[in-house]
């Protein structure tokens, strides 16, 4: 299973979980976990998903999350797993 | 399983702390485009980059955005350019620099490095004509950055390209005179100079290389001085840990590009090059991170030994992270890059002498360090040879790049803008070196290079 993390960090996350739901589903993207968190004194909400049945090149997807989140005023990023992984795991 | 508070911390690395990876870069050998007529090497040069080189910059840029990390610039070294050049005439070696603008401009990228000579124990024809072409090839090309390697531990000192460089260096400022000597920023003169460095000005591509290879600089300064300040007041012990540990996560991201920017460019992946590179953006400061270890401003008492700590950290934090280290692999101290050691050159607690000190102790050396316009070549010379002499002794590599713009003196700046930044003029000794320079000749290799 190929996955990617998005997160959305913002002050404010009315309706915004819809949204990126709705994001994912036009891109075949599912959803597997999602957790909220809070970065500095700002709301953070991690969802992570599966891309590997991704019907787009998964840079548009990413695209189509950060103007999502230009949009609603909040910060939308999709990112592939390795960097996580990389980072965090040996 | 990824957890929570792993990815909120990758994530403000890259928000808040300027995680990026500095530089992709491509080294392509030119040794198949020797050719016995001048306009046939340089046709032949511009086809093989722009043919190598071709995908570089998108595959870089799809890597940036799917990752969700910065890479800064996207570069590319070549076999120096004086051991492809035959028996060129200098005016034939600017034209193989305009062939490499062009070519640079034609794939995208934002540096091209190669345009040097090494000349540490003797200069051939070809890399004599490079070397007296530097000038014109600099002031007339953009993105041409030029290195030569004056001195080793092995072959000693070439004090003759050494004080040919001071005038080259004096030259070179003059003709870009209008844009603060811009051209004396992508200049600079190596002792035991790396074969696979990335980062510009000195990337090329070495002779002992593979046809091309993907070799990638990391950056970090932000996240490595955020870690320290998070940790408060430990122990050195407890520093170095927290120094490591940052270093290594830095150092995969690094490791991770290159290997996807190889695999995707099908060219071998080359080495990761653990530098802590700075940018004169706020909190993008190796001064800072210096700081962060209790100095009130870098520069004062204690900064070589809070500097050495910091580069024999990112070393080992970095070295498990990767499979191939090279390169330069040390924190940069650039003046005008970084925006804490512009501060404390400006307030004139970080002088032109504790710099050479610190560069002991880490890469790379008097790095864009502004000086008085009508500083003597002899006295560029003379400095070379010192910060030269750390190196060839340490068994290390040190280099110069300093900028002596023409009207500027004491109190005065000047301005690249970008990634090179700006600098006040730094003062420097003003008795006479020449009769030193003017001897010629080499300074033997050290005794412990015999090491047979």
């Amino acid at each position: 299973m190929k996955k990617a993390v998005i997160s959305v960090i913002g002050k404010d996350s009315i309706g915004i979980i819809a949204a990126v739901s709705g994001g994912c589903a036009d891109f075949g993207v599912n959803i597997v976990e999602i957790t909220q968190s809070v970065l500095d004194e700002y709301f953070a909400m991690i969802m992570l998903v599966d891309i590997s049945k991704i019907n787009r090149p998964f840079s548009e997807f990413v695209d189509a999350m950060a103007e999502m989140g230009k949009n609603s005023g909040l910060e939308i990023r999709a990112m592939h797993e390795d960097i996580f992984n990389a980072m965090h795991r040996i | 399983m990824l957890n929570t508070r792993d990815i909120l911390e990758t994530i403000n690395m890259i928000r808040e702390e300027n995680l990026d990876v500095r530089t992709v870069t491509a080294g392509i050998s030119l040794f198949d485009c020797v050719a016995d007529d001048n306009k046939r090497l340089c046709d032949k040069i511009y086809d093989k980059i722009t043919k190598t080189a071709e995908n570089l910059v998108p595959v870089a840029s799809s890597i940036e955005k799917e990752i969700g990390i910065p890479i800064v610039n996207k570069r590319i070294s070549v076999t120096p350019i004086s051991l492809v050049c035959g028996n060129a005439t200098p005016d034939d070696c600017v034209a193989i620099a305009r062939a490499l603008d062009r070519a640079a401009a034609t794939v995208g990228v934002n540096f091209i490095g190669g345009y040097g000579a090494l000349v540490q124990k003797g200069m051939t024809k070809g890399s004599e004509a490079l070397i007296d072409s530097i000038p014109d090839a600099l002031s007339e090309t953009n993105i041409v950055c030029s290195s030569v390697n004056v001195a080793s531990t092995k072959a000693g000192i070439n004090m003759d390209a050494v004080a040919k460089m001071g005038r080259i260096i004096k030259e070179t400022a003059a003709k870009t005179a209008d844009r603060d000597a811009i051209g004396c920023a992508k200049l600079v003169v190596f002792a035991n100079v790396p074969e696979d460095n990335p980062f510009m000005a000195g990337a090329f591509h070495g002779i002992g290389e593979s046809d091309c290879a993907i070799n990638v600089g990391v950056s970090g300064p932000g996240v490595v001085a955020k870690a320290i300040e998070r940790a408060g007041n430990v122990s050195f012990g407890e520093l170095s840990d927290v120094i490591k540990k940052t270093a290594f996560k830095i150092t995969r991201v690094g490791q991770l590009v290159a290997y996807e920017a190889s695999r995707r460019l099908g060219i071998p992946y080359g080495i990761v090059d653990l530098s802590l590179a700075p940018t004169p953006a706020i909190g993008d400061s190796v001064a800072h991170i210096l700081e962060a270890m209790g100095l009130e401003v870098c520069g004062t008492h204690g900064t070589t030994a809070a500097l050495a700590m910091l580069n024999d950290a990112v070393k080992k934090g970095g070295v498990m992270a990767s499979s191939h280290v090279g390169g330069l692999s040390g924190a940069f101290i650039p003046v005008s890059e970084d925006a804490g050691m512009i501060h404390a050159a400006e307030i004139g607690e970080l002088s032109i002498e504790k710099l050479e000190a610190m560069t002991a102790v880490c890469s790379v050396g008097l790095d864009m360090i502004a000086i008085p316009g009508d500083t003597s070549a002899d006295t560029i010379s003379a400095l070379i040879a010192d910060e030269i002499a750390i190196g060839v002794v340490n068994n290390k590599t040190t280099a110069v790049r300093v900028i002596p713009a023409p009207g500027k003196k004491v109190g005065d700046s000047v301005e690249f803008g970008g990634l090179l930044g700006y600098a006040p003029i730094m003062p420097l000794r003003t008795p006479s070196s020449a009769a030193f320079i003017a001897r010629g000749g080499r300074i033997p290799a050290p005794i412990h290079s015999l090491k047979n």
